[in-house]
């Protein structure tokens, strides 16, 4: 397991936007009343979206708005790693998946641009621009290797595109999500072998059908045919 | 035709995100086709339905789906029944959910719809990972299009009240574990309940619930618009149907794709995946379902086939049907560290063989990466892993086990070179210790 702790210094206080606020209570009307527990972790994320990061006022801001005790807030914002402890950096935050999958295909190399770019892992940058780590399989193995910048899946990197990359991020751009190599979500380099087949987009799939195996209408009662 | 499956048969038509995945879009491919007539039918007809197609649980353990959802009460009680998707995919290896969320959304919300249905539950949840923001975005945008077609919701087109909500978690992968997955959605740490009491019993809130894989749920519509029958051809007679496959590691076109259950491993590379870097020859292992199976080296790679018995008789598993290709270049032993450095940090720390043997596992793999391990400790190695291996309230612990086993059951000897370089030459210390653990 992963031992977290809180950043040394936090701020004094936490205010919830007003749109943050209104999406936690949205939020809340999805499960049962009285269980808004179940809420807690997407108003973590929601307050990490706001803020960058999860800081210890914030913590108890969310037990008060859930009506939970402080340390069950505490418990998840600790076990869970996608809450960011300590405040992240002012461009992006760049999470490289380090996992097999990953590594078979050159992730360490993506590790070493960010290091070499950046400093040590888990820490801000000198400029304070960027933040990067090493994380879990992200599930996208089939587009490996590839780094998640501000939540969004950038993949079938190389040492230079990911370079580049940053360096976009840097000047301020905001680069595209997707395969670097211009491949079709996770079909192929080069394109579908598969799905080549027209007629099934020739709108003949929406034909209106009887549906196999039916039972008797008269007897609904009867165990099926 | 590439593979054995004709592309008529295919289930997902829109994976590689090439067509619409909107409403408009999935309904010109047969989604929410005839939906009408199955909702209408009793619980009873649909799981009689689904048993007779062979479907088997998609995310890994590879339960018959048609059996699990007869484990709900048979009536509906002061104590709702709730369906609850496993979209939670972090297993090393598997990407195949990620394309059914965020290309083909509205199979899986038909699929929740009928699923609701034959356990005569109401409402349905879908907890996906945290990281999958963009698909989640997708997900959520088709199930706003679904409730404004009144497709489902309350007082919707199809005579069943059925809500489905979306909710997430936040980076653990312990969460795929159905208990875990339980404590996380209410809002707590993500550490698996010992069963019994099972989730049909008592799931989320004490409720009867059942925890279903995102491509299991997917799957319901278009097989009960085709029938069981057809479905049921496809593969072999425990192995049923299509899947989705995935390859990642040393293949030259990585990719997902839809094939029948029983392709042979070298078919699905040979055809699929653009073949191994360098050759078939050039194959060392495949771990064919995600990283918690074994592996198979490349002797059995000629006949292996995707279906849950064969692999398990190799001593593997089907598991999520992702597999990850090494080629000769690989380092396995690396390969497998990383793998054990990913147990040591996902573990939930609840059971001690875990916490602690996961931890272990891997300071001593990683020794065994550079050779620096005594040739004694490849057996307290083993010993250890076979300690924690079903000694632990989930499949966690099996899983960090098994990677380990898998790889001194086929390459135990390089591993033994390997130690042996790293002596030759250095001088013999009298007394030389192990180095302690942390």
């Amino acid at each position: 397991m992963s031992v977290r702790r809180l950043a040394q210094i936090q701020p004094a206080s936490f205010a919830f936007s007003a749109a943050t606020l209104k999406r936690i209570r949205e939020v809340v009307t999805h499960f049962p009343a009285g269980r808004q527990q179940s809420a807690v972790i997407q108003a973590l994320w929601l307050v990490q979206k706001q803020e960058g990061w999860v800081s210890e006022p914030a913590i108890r801001a969310v037990a008060e708005l859930l009506g939970m005790a402080a340390i069950r807030v505490l418990e998840v914002a600790t076990f869970y790693t996608m809450f960011m402890l300590e405040p992240v950096g002012e461009v992006a935050l760049v999470q490289v998946c380090g996992t097999t999958p990953c590594q078979t295909r050159g992730a360490e190399a993506l590790l070493s641009v960010c290091k070499r770019k950046f400093g040590p892992s888990n820490h801000r940058s000198a400029d304070g621009k960027f933040y990067w780590q090493e994380v879990e399989c992200m599930g996208a193995c089939a587009n490996a290797p590839m780094a998640a910048i501000n939540d969004y899946y950038y993949e079938d990197l190389t040492p230079e595109s990911f370079e580049k990359l940053l360096d976009d991020f840097a000047a301020g751009k905001k680069p595209k999500p997707g395969s670097a190599i211009g491949r079709m979500g996770s079909a192929p380099q080069g394109g579908p072998i598969a799905l080549t087949d027209a007629k099934l987009y020739d709108g003949s799939l929406a034909k209106k059908i009887t549906i196999p195996n039916l039972p008797p209408k008269a007897s609904k009662t009867r165990a099926p045919a | 035709m590439v593979g054995l499956l004709a592309d008529k048969d295919r289930i997902f038509l829109n994976i590689y995100g090439q067509r619409d995945w909107g409403l408009e879009g999935a309904r010109l491919r047969g989604a929410w086709n005839g939906t009408k007539d199955i909702v209408a039918q009793t619980p009873e007809w649909i799981c009689d339905q689904i048993k007779a197609s062979g479907l088997r649980g998609r995310g890994g353990a590879g339960f018959a789906t048609g059996l699990k959802w007869t484990f709900m009460p048979k009536a509906e009680s002061e104590r709702p029944h709730y369906l609850l998707v496993n979209a939670d995919e972090s297993e090393p290896g598997a990407c195949k959910d990620r394309d059914i969320l965020r290309n083909d959304p509205h199979l899986l919300i038909e699929g929740c719809l009928i699923a609701c249905k034959a356990m005569r539950a109401h409402t349905a949840y879908i907890y996906i990972r945290g990281e999958y923001v963009h698909e989640r975005e997708r997900l959520l945008a088709a199930i706003k299009q679904a409730y404004d077609a009144k497709l489902i919701g309350p007082g919707n087109v199809h005579g069943w009240d059925c809500d489905v909500r979306v909710t997430h978690g936040g980076g653990a992968y312990i969460c795929g574990d159905e208990t875990a997955l339980m404590e996380s959605f209410e809002g707590k740490k993500g550490q698996p309940r010992l069963k019994p009491p099972f989730p049909a019993g008592a799931g989320i809130y004490g409720c009867p619930t059942t925890v279903n894989n995102v491509e299991t749920i997917a799957v319901v519509g278009t097989i009960l618009r085709r029938g069981a029958g057809w479905f049921a051809q496809f593969g072999t007679e425990k192995s049923t149907g299509t899947k989705l496959f995935a390859g990642s590691g040393h293949l030259n076109k990585p990719c997902v794709v839809e094939d029948a259950v029983g392709i042979s491993v070298k078919q699905l590379i040979e055809d699929h995946f653009g073949g191994v870097r360098g050759g078939w020859g050039n194959l060392k292992a495949v771990i064919p379902g995600g990283i918690s199976v074994r592996m198979i080296p490349a002797e059995q790679c000629e006949e292996a086939v995707m279906t849950y018995e064969d692999l398990q008789a190799r001593g593997s598993g089907l598991g999520t049907g992702t597999m990850i290709v090494f080629d000769k270049d690989a380092d396995l032993v690396k390969a497998i560290a990383r793998a054990s450095y990913f147990y040591k940090h996902e573990s939930c720390g609840q059971c001690t063989p875990c916490r602690e043997g996961t931890g272990w596992m891997w300071r001593v793999m990683e020794r065994m990466v550079t050779g620096e391990a005594e040739m004694s400790e490849i057996d307290l190695l083993l010993d250890v892993a076979s300690q924690v291996e079903g000694h632990t309230i989930c499949g966690l612990g099996d899983a960090a086990a098994w990677p380990i086993q898998g790889l001194f059951r086929h390459i135990r000897h390089e591993v033994e070179d390997r130690i042996t370089q790293y002596r030759a030459g250095k001088p013999h210390v009298q007394g030389a210790t192990l180095q302690a653990a942390e």
